[in-house]
Formats: structure tokens, C-alpha cells, sequence
């Protein structure tokens, strides 16, 4: 998606997606702490991002339906979209569905929200709890489960 | 980035129709006491992981240190979801059990409901950080005896006298395996929100 910089230490690597079959293309003494951000072509965060938070919904657009960008996305980004064209996903669960970490995951949702292709609805903001309506509606919902 | 809040109204959005409103309840107690398990007993879904990394951006390079000789420079969350209702979504976050890892509550906590606090008797005070930690920033949590076989149960009155809770702290005992009883805890916890959400208002409008 984004250009990665002339200096992109990662501007060599052919983009090969995490191959689970063969987890030991790097080994540790490589470095475990940057690897998961080779996919994100290193960048750890993104620009103008806030941090979203865990359970921040990600929400795809209706631009996204458009069959084009699975031919143009990475695996891990048309992944995420996929996801989301099925139902608004948390970050949690596609980070937990992608098996990659939240960090990464972050950095993949800003690209996809730059491209219009999702927003993020974020939840209560902290330090701000919910109407009391809705924390009834909490506990009439668990009684019922 | 386009944020919003979470609205309700979400029906001009012909994808999804539905963007529920989210929210979170916090797990936490010592390494074992049965937090996965808690969660599994109420979650739609199988806990879910999610990993962060330790070099998250914001975090201290000092921050890795205790780890060296760990292979892995990650921290795991467990997690699962509870749909209430179309629109209203509950999820459960186990707290990564080492207080190494304390950082990431924060993170956890922000704009979290409230949290459960899983306690073992045979291990009372593996659960002291936790408690200190939501006592400390004022978030409301009730404290859960999770009573394992075998495991002497003691008196709600002594656990609350070992861990030196205030008086409107709610302490429950509880089978964390049992679905009921986890019901019957998160109840405790929404409630116990909900009083103190109450106390803060009223004191408010009685200082404005």
C-alpha cells in the first residue's frame, strides 16, 4: 500500500507472508522483536494513528466489496477485510485471527482505514463509563444468557 | 483515520448494519488461579490470544528486562466475547499474570466496565498487585474466590479481612468452571459499577 522509505531495511524482502508450515525461516538469534513488523514493512506505528484500542470495532466500507483490492492487497490486509465484510471485527479478534500481534495488526488496520476501505467506531472513551441504561442492558443480557 | 464513536445507528452503512457497541470487563489475578477458565465458561467463542510485543512502541527498552533468557518477547492476553444483544457486546480479557507485564493493564483498563479479580485461598496473595492496581485508579472491581476442589473455603469475611478491601468491595465465591456462577459474578461486577457510578454522581451534584 504506502511506499516504504529508501532507507526500508525491510525495501528487500519479497513480502513473503508468514508460512506457518515453515516457522523456522527465521530462527531466534534473528530477532523475534522485529520480525513481526517486517509485514508491516517496519513501520511500528502509524501516521496521525491513535492507538486503537483492543476492542475498537473495525468496520469495512462499502468500497470494499469491490473485488479489486483482493488482487491488490497484501494476504494479511485482504485478510483483515475479508474479516470485516462478514461482520465489524475488534482488533482483538484479528489480531487473535491473524495470529499476528496487536502492534502489527494496528499498523495494517490504518493502512486499510488511509484507503477508506474501513473506519474504526472506538469505544467509550476511558475515564467515561457507560449510561446507566446501558450498563442495565449489561446485566439483563448476561442474566439472559 | 476515520474514528467515531461507537453510535447505534449504524444503518447507513450498508456492509454491516449493525456496529454494536463494545465494551470490556477485566479478568485478573495470579498465574493459574483460573482466569482462562472463567472466561471460557461464559465466552461464544474459545478464548481467543492476542499477543503484544514487548517492543511496542511506548515501552520502555528497560521494559525486556527479566526476559532475556525467554525465547519469545511477547505477552499473550486471552480473551473471549459474549454477544448480549445485536448491538451490545461484552468481552472478557484475562490480564497477563506476571506483574512484569503491568504495562499493558493500562492499556486493558482504559475505558473498561470494570474487572473481576479471581483469587485462590491456597495463594491469597498472588492477588494483592491486582487488587492494589484497581483500588488505586479508582476502577470498580469485585473480588471472585474461586473455590477449586479440595481447596479449604474460607469465609467471604476472611478473605476480605486478608486482602484489606473496603467495605462496598463485593467479594463472591465462585466455581469458575460453572457458567452460572460466572453469570453471577460479571452481574456483580456491572452492578457494583453501577453503584459507584451512582455515589460519583451524586457527589457531583451535591459539590456543583
Amino acid at each position: 500500500m504506502s511506499d516504504p522509505g529508501p532507507n526500508d531495511p525491510a525495501e528487500n524482502d519479497p513480502g513473503r507472508p508468514y508460512d506457518p508450515a515453515h516457522p523456522h525461516w527465521f530462527d531466534d538469534e534473528a530477532g523475534p522483536v522485529v520480525r513481526p513488523y517486517a509485514m508491516t514493512r517496519g513501520r511500528t506505528s502509524h501516521a496521525g494513528q491513535h492507538r486503537l484500542d483492543l476492542i475498537a470495532l473495525v468496520v469495512a466500507e462499502p468500497a470494499a466489496d469491490d473485488p479489486v483490492w483482493d488482487l491488490t492487497l497484501s494476504p494479511e490486509h485482504s485478510h483483515i477485510l475479508g474479516l470485516c465484510r462478514e461482520r465489524p471485527q475488534s482488533v482483538a479478534e484479528l489480531a487473535a485471527e491473524l495470529d499476528l500481534a496487536v502492534g502489527v495488526v494496528r499498523v495494517l488496520i490504518g493502512d486499510l482505514a488511509e484507503e477508506q476501505l474501513v473506519h474504526v467506531n472506538r469505544p467509550v472513551p476511558p475515564a467515561e463509563l457507560p449510561d446507566e441504561s446501558i450498563l442495565r442492558e449489561v446485566i439483563d443480557g448476561l442474566r439472559a444468557l | 483515520m476515520a474514528f467515531g464513536r461507537s453510535s447505534r445507528t449504524g444503518a447507513m452503512h450498508a456492509v454491516s448494519p449493525v456496529e454494536p457497541l463494545t465494551l470490556k470487563i477485566l479478568v485478573a489475578g495470579g498465574f493459574g488461579v483460573g482466569k482462562t477458565t472463567l472466561v471460557s465458561a461464559v465466552s461464544e467463542i474459545r478464548p481467543l490470544r492476542t499477543e503484544e510485543l514487548l517492543s511496542e512502541p511506548g515501552v520502555g527498552i528497560d521494559d525486556t528486562g527479566g526476559v532475556e533468557g525467554k525465547s519469545t518477547t511477547t505477552v499473550a492476553m486471552d480473551f473471549g466475547r459474549i454477544t448480549l444483544r445485536e448491538d451490545l457486546v461484552l468481552y472478557l480479557f484475562g490480564t497477563p499474570g506476571q506483574d512484569r507485564f503491568w504495562f499493558l493493564w493500562d492499556e486493558l483498563a482504559q475505558g473498561a466496565l470494570g474487572a473481576v479479580v479471581l483469587a485462590d485461598t491456597r495463594r491469597l496473595a498472588d492477588c494483592f498487585a491486582a487488587v492494589d492496581y484497581f483500588e488505586r485508579r479508582g476502577i470498580p472491581f469485585t473480588v471472585a474466590v474461586n473455590c477449586f476442589d479440595g481447596a479449604e473455603r474460607h469465609p467471604v469475611v476472611t478473605v476480605r479481612e486478608a486482602l484489606d478491601l473496603d467495605p462496598e468491595v463485593p467479594v463472591l465465591l465462585c466455581d469458575a468452571r460453572d457458567r452460572e456462577s460466572v453469570k453471577d459474578v460479571l452481574v456483580g461486577v456491572v452492578e457494583h459499577a453501577m453503584s459507584l457510578a451512582r455515589a460519583r454522581r451524586r457527589s457531583l451534584s451535591a459539590g456543583a
